[in-house]
Protein backbone atom coordinates (compact mmCIF):
# COMPACT_ATOMS: atom_id res chain seq x y z
CA UNK A 1 0.00 0.00 0.00
CA UNK A 2 1.84 3.58 -0.88
CA UNK A 3 0.89 6.32 1.46
CA UNK A 4 -1.00 9.67 -0.16
CA UNK A 5 1.37 12.81 0.35
CA UNK A 6 0.16 16.32 -0.03
CA UNK A 7 2.51 17.64 -3.15
CA UNK A 8 2.11 21.76 -3.31
CA UNK A 9 3.36 22.76 -6.96
CA UNK A 10 4.49 26.55 -6.39
CA UNK A 11 4.50 28.79 -9.56
CA UNK A 12 5.87 32.58 -9.29
CA UNK A 13 7.06 33.21 -13.18
CA UNK A 14 5.06 34.36 -15.78
CA UNK A 15 4.07 32.04 -18.52
CA UNK A 16 5.76 32.85 -22.17
CA UNK A 17 9.40 34.50 -20.29
CA UNK A 18 10.97 31.36 -19.85
CA UNK A 19 10.24 28.04 -19.64
CA UNK A 20 9.40 27.31 -15.43
CA UNK A 21 5.63 27.39 -16.23
CA UNK A 22 5.41 24.92 -19.31
CA UNK A 23 7.51 22.83 -16.90
CA UNK A 24 5.58 23.15 -14.13
CA UNK A 25 2.78 22.24 -15.79
CA UNK A 26 4.06 19.02 -17.48
CA UNK A 27 5.16 17.72 -14.34
CA UNK A 28 2.02 18.24 -12.51
CA UNK A 29 0.36 16.43 -15.30
CA UNK A 30 2.68 13.59 -14.95
CA UNK A 31 2.23 13.59 -11.08
CA UNK A 32 -1.79 13.88 -10.85
CA UNK A 33 -1.32 10.18 -12.53
CA UNK A 34 0.39 8.68 -8.99
CA UNK A 35 -3.13 9.19 -7.07
CA UNK A 36 -1.47 11.67 -4.74
CA UNK A 37 -2.87 14.92 -2.90
CA UNK A 38 -1.99 17.57 -5.35
CA UNK A 39 -2.77 21.27 -4.61
CA UNK A 40 -0.54 24.48 -6.98
CA UNK A 41 -0.23 27.86 -5.42
CA UNK A 42 0.10 30.96 -7.71
CA UNK A 43 2.29 33.65 -6.32
CA UNK A 44 3.82 36.74 -7.40
CA UNK A 45 4.38 36.57 -11.61
CA UNK A 46 3.00 32.98 -11.29
CA UNK A 47 0.00 34.30 -11.45
CA UNK A 48 -0.33 35.46 -15.40
CA UNK A 49 0.02 31.90 -15.88
CA UNK A 50 -3.76 31.81 -15.48
CA UNK A 51 -4.48 34.59 -17.39
CA UNK A 52 -7.58 34.48 -20.04
CA UNK A 53 -7.30 34.86 -23.57
CA UNK A 54 -4.05 34.08 -24.27
CA UNK A 55 -3.14 34.37 -28.06
CA UNK A 56 0.70 33.04 -28.81
CA UNK A 57 0.17 33.07 -32.33
CA UNK A 58 1.90 36.28 -32.80
CA UNK A 59 5.12 34.73 -30.85
CA UNK A 60 5.25 31.39 -32.55
CA UNK A 61 4.97 29.30 -28.97
CA UNK A 62 2.76 26.57 -27.52
CA UNK A 63 -0.27 28.36 -26.26
CA UNK A 64 -0.52 26.08 -23.19
CA UNK A 65 -2.37 28.06 -21.43
CA UNK A 66 -5.71 26.08 -22.07
CA UNK A 67 -3.73 22.60 -20.40
CA UNK A 68 -4.92 23.98 -17.11
CA UNK A 69 -8.48 23.33 -18.46
CA UNK A 70 -7.45 20.00 -17.75
CA UNK A 71 -6.17 19.58 -14.41
CA UNK A 72 -10.00 19.13 -13.04
CA UNK A 73 -9.95 16.06 -14.78
CA UNK A 74 -6.83 15.11 -13.58
CA UNK A 75 -8.68 15.29 -9.72
CA UNK A 76 -5.83 18.65 -9.78
CA UNK A 77 -9.10 20.67 -8.09
CA UNK A 78 -7.08 22.71 -5.21
CA UNK A 79 -5.43 25.66 -7.12
CA UNK A 80 -4.69 28.43 -4.79
CA UNK A 81 -4.10 32.50 -5.98
CA UNK A 82 -2.20 34.75 -3.93
CA UNK A 83 -5.18 38.22 -3.77
CA UNK A 84 -1.79 40.17 -2.74
CA UNK A 85 -0.05 38.80 -5.69
CA UNK A 86 -3.51 39.67 -7.84
CA UNK A 87 -3.84 43.10 -6.47
CA UNK A 88 -0.46 44.42 -7.17
CA UNK A 89 -1.11 43.79 -10.82
CA UNK A 90 -3.89 45.43 -10.99
CA UNK A 91 -5.84 41.69 -11.49
CA UNK A 92 -8.73 39.84 -9.61
CA UNK A 93 -10.34 36.63 -10.06
CA UNK A 94 -12.38 37.90 -13.67
CA UNK A 95 -8.85 38.33 -15.51
CA UNK A 96 -8.53 34.56 -14.56
CA UNK A 97 -9.04 31.39 -16.72
CA UNK A 98 -12.49 29.59 -15.01
CA UNK A 99 -10.89 26.57 -14.35
CA UNK A 100 -13.86 24.07 -12.57
CA UNK A 101 -13.96 20.39 -11.63
CA UNK A 102 -16.65 17.75 -11.01
CA UNK A 103 -16.88 16.77 -7.63
CA UNK A 104 -17.98 13.03 -7.20
CA UNK A 105 -18.88 13.28 -3.62
CA UNK A 106 -21.44 16.09 -4.10
CA UNK A 107 -23.64 13.96 -7.54
CA UNK A 108 -20.64 15.28 -9.77
CA UNK A 109 -21.81 19.21 -9.22
CA UNK A 110 -19.37 21.50 -11.49
CA UNK A 111 -17.31 23.21 -8.73
CA UNK A 112 -14.45 26.46 -8.84
CA UNK A 113 -11.10 25.13 -8.70
CA UNK A 114 -9.56 28.37 -7.97
CA UNK A 115 -9.31 29.94 -4.54
CA UNK A 116 -8.38 33.15 -4.07
CA UNK A 117 -6.41 33.12 -0.66
CA UNK A 118 -4.22 35.61 1.30
CA UNK A 119 -0.88 35.80 2.35
CA UNK A 120 -1.37 34.72 5.79
CA UNK A 121 -3.92 31.65 4.56
CA UNK A 122 -1.75 31.03 1.93
CA UNK A 123 1.49 30.18 4.56
CA UNK A 124 -0.41 27.86 6.10
CA UNK A 125 -1.31 25.93 3.32
CA UNK A 126 2.47 26.04 2.31
CA UNK A 127 2.81 24.94 6.25
CA UNK A 128 0.62 21.87 5.55
CA UNK A 129 2.57 19.97 2.43
CA UNK A 130 4.65 16.90 2.75
CA UNK A 131 6.54 17.78 -0.56
CA UNK A 132 7.00 21.17 -2.19
CA UNK A 133 8.23 21.82 -5.44
CA UNK A 134 9.09 25.34 -6.59
CA UNK A 135 8.79 26.82 -10.25
CA UNK B 1 20.81 61.46 -31.79
CA UNK B 2 18.95 59.24 -29.13
CA UNK B 3 18.65 55.71 -27.92
CA UNK B 4 15.78 53.06 -27.77
CA UNK B 5 15.84 51.76 -24.86
CA UNK B 6 14.19 47.68 -24.86
CA UNK B 7 13.29 46.11 -21.65
CA UNK B 8 12.44 42.30 -21.97
CA UNK B 9 11.88 41.30 -18.13
CA UNK B 10 8.99 41.98 -15.46
CA UNK B 11 8.75 44.97 -13.16
CA UNK B 12 7.82 42.53 -10.26
CA UNK B 13 10.74 40.32 -11.01
CA UNK B 14 13.67 42.55 -11.81
CA UNK B 15 15.01 46.02 -11.50
CA UNK B 16 15.56 46.39 -15.47
CA UNK B 17 12.21 48.77 -15.50
CA UNK B 18 13.60 50.94 -12.61
CA UNK B 19 17.27 51.21 -13.92
CA UNK B 20 16.13 52.06 -17.58
CA UNK B 21 14.12 54.82 -16.51
CA UNK B 22 16.35 56.40 -14.25
CA UNK B 23 19.17 56.26 -17.22
CA UNK B 24 17.54 56.57 -20.15
CA UNK B 25 17.80 60.52 -21.39
CA UNK B 26 14.75 62.76 -21.89
CA UNK B 27 13.21 62.29 -25.26
CA UNK B 28 15.07 58.83 -25.91
CA UNK B 29 12.13 55.97 -26.35
CA UNK B 30 11.49 52.81 -24.61
CA UNK B 31 9.69 49.57 -26.06
CA UNK B 32 8.17 46.83 -23.40
CA UNK B 33 9.03 43.37 -24.79
CA UNK B 34 7.79 39.99 -23.94
CA UNK B 35 7.57 39.84 -19.83
CA UNK B 36 8.11 43.61 -19.51
CA UNK B 37 4.69 44.30 -21.26
CA UNK B 38 3.41 43.72 -17.69
CA UNK B 39 4.45 46.98 -16.86
CA UNK B 40 1.91 48.48 -19.66
CA UNK B 41 -1.17 47.51 -17.41
CA UNK B 42 -3.23 50.31 -15.85
CA UNK B 43 -4.01 49.50 -11.70
CA UNK B 44 -0.37 47.87 -11.21
CA UNK B 45 1.77 48.96 -7.93
CA UNK B 46 4.14 50.14 -10.81
CA UNK B 47 1.53 51.89 -13.12
CA UNK B 48 2.81 55.39 -11.61
CA UNK B 49 6.18 54.24 -12.79
CA UNK B 50 4.84 54.43 -16.49
CA UNK B 51 2.98 57.36 -16.41
CA UNK B 52 5.67 59.67 -15.57
CA UNK B 53 8.13 57.77 -18.15
CA UNK B 54 5.08 58.51 -21.04
CA UNK B 55 5.95 62.39 -20.66
CA UNK B 56 9.63 62.31 -20.56
CA UNK B 57 9.68 59.16 -23.28
CA UNK B 58 8.12 57.69 -26.24
CA UNK B 59 7.18 54.54 -24.98
CA UNK B 60 5.95 51.43 -26.97
CA UNK B 61 5.07 47.79 -26.68
CA UNK B 62 5.26 45.07 -28.65
CA UNK B 63 1.36 43.92 -29.52
CA UNK B 64 1.98 40.28 -30.23
CA UNK B 65 3.43 40.10 -26.54
CA UNK B 66 0.48 41.22 -25.02
CA UNK B 67 -1.78 38.97 -26.98
CA UNK B 68 0.42 36.14 -25.65
CA UNK B 69 0.03 37.16 -22.37
CA UNK B 70 -3.65 37.60 -22.66
CA UNK B 71 -2.98 41.24 -21.57
CA UNK B 72 -5.59 43.15 -22.87
CA UNK B 73 -5.42 46.53 -24.87
CA UNK B 74 -7.86 48.18 -23.69
CA UNK B 75 -6.01 47.82 -19.60
CA UNK B 76 -2.80 49.31 -21.76
CA UNK B 77 -1.93 52.98 -19.50
CA UNK B 78 -2.87 56.65 -22.03
CA UNK B 79 0.34 57.84 -23.67
CA UNK B 80 1.78 53.88 -24.71
CA UNK B 81 1.85 53.19 -28.44
CA UNK B 82 1.66 49.19 -30.17
CA UNK B 83 3.88 48.02 -32.96
CA UNK B 84 4.16 44.79 -34.44
CA UNK B 85 7.41 43.23 -35.31
CA UNK B 86 8.02 45.06 -38.27
CA UNK B 87 7.42 48.80 -36.04
CA UNK B 88 10.36 47.56 -33.92
CA UNK B 89 12.72 47.07 -37.25
CA UNK B 90 11.46 50.24 -37.77
CA UNK B 91 12.30 51.53 -34.54
CA UNK B 92 15.88 50.14 -34.74
CA UNK B 93 16.35 51.82 -37.55
CA UNK B 94 15.25 55.32 -36.64
CA UNK B 95 17.28 55.60 -33.29
CA UNK B 96 21.01 56.15 -32.99
CA UNK B 97 21.17 52.93 -31.16
CA UNK B 98 19.20 50.20 -28.65
CA UNK B 99 20.25 49.25 -25.49
CA UNK B 100 18.63 46.69 -24.25
CA UNK B 101 17.91 46.32 -20.24
CA UNK B 102 18.57 42.60 -20.02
Amino acid sequence: MSVIKKFLYVNRRAPHGSIYALESLEVVLIGAAFDQDVALAFIDDGVYQLMLNQDTSGIATKNFSSTYKALGDYDVNKIYVEKESLEMRGLSKENLLPLTYEDEDDDWAEKDSIQIVTSAELSDIIDNQDLIFSF
Amino acid sequence: MSVLHIINKSPFEKNSLDTCLRLAKKGSAVLLIEDAIYAAQKNTAVADKIDAAVIKHTVYALEPDLDARGVDKSTIIDGISLVDYDGFVQLATEYSGTQSWL
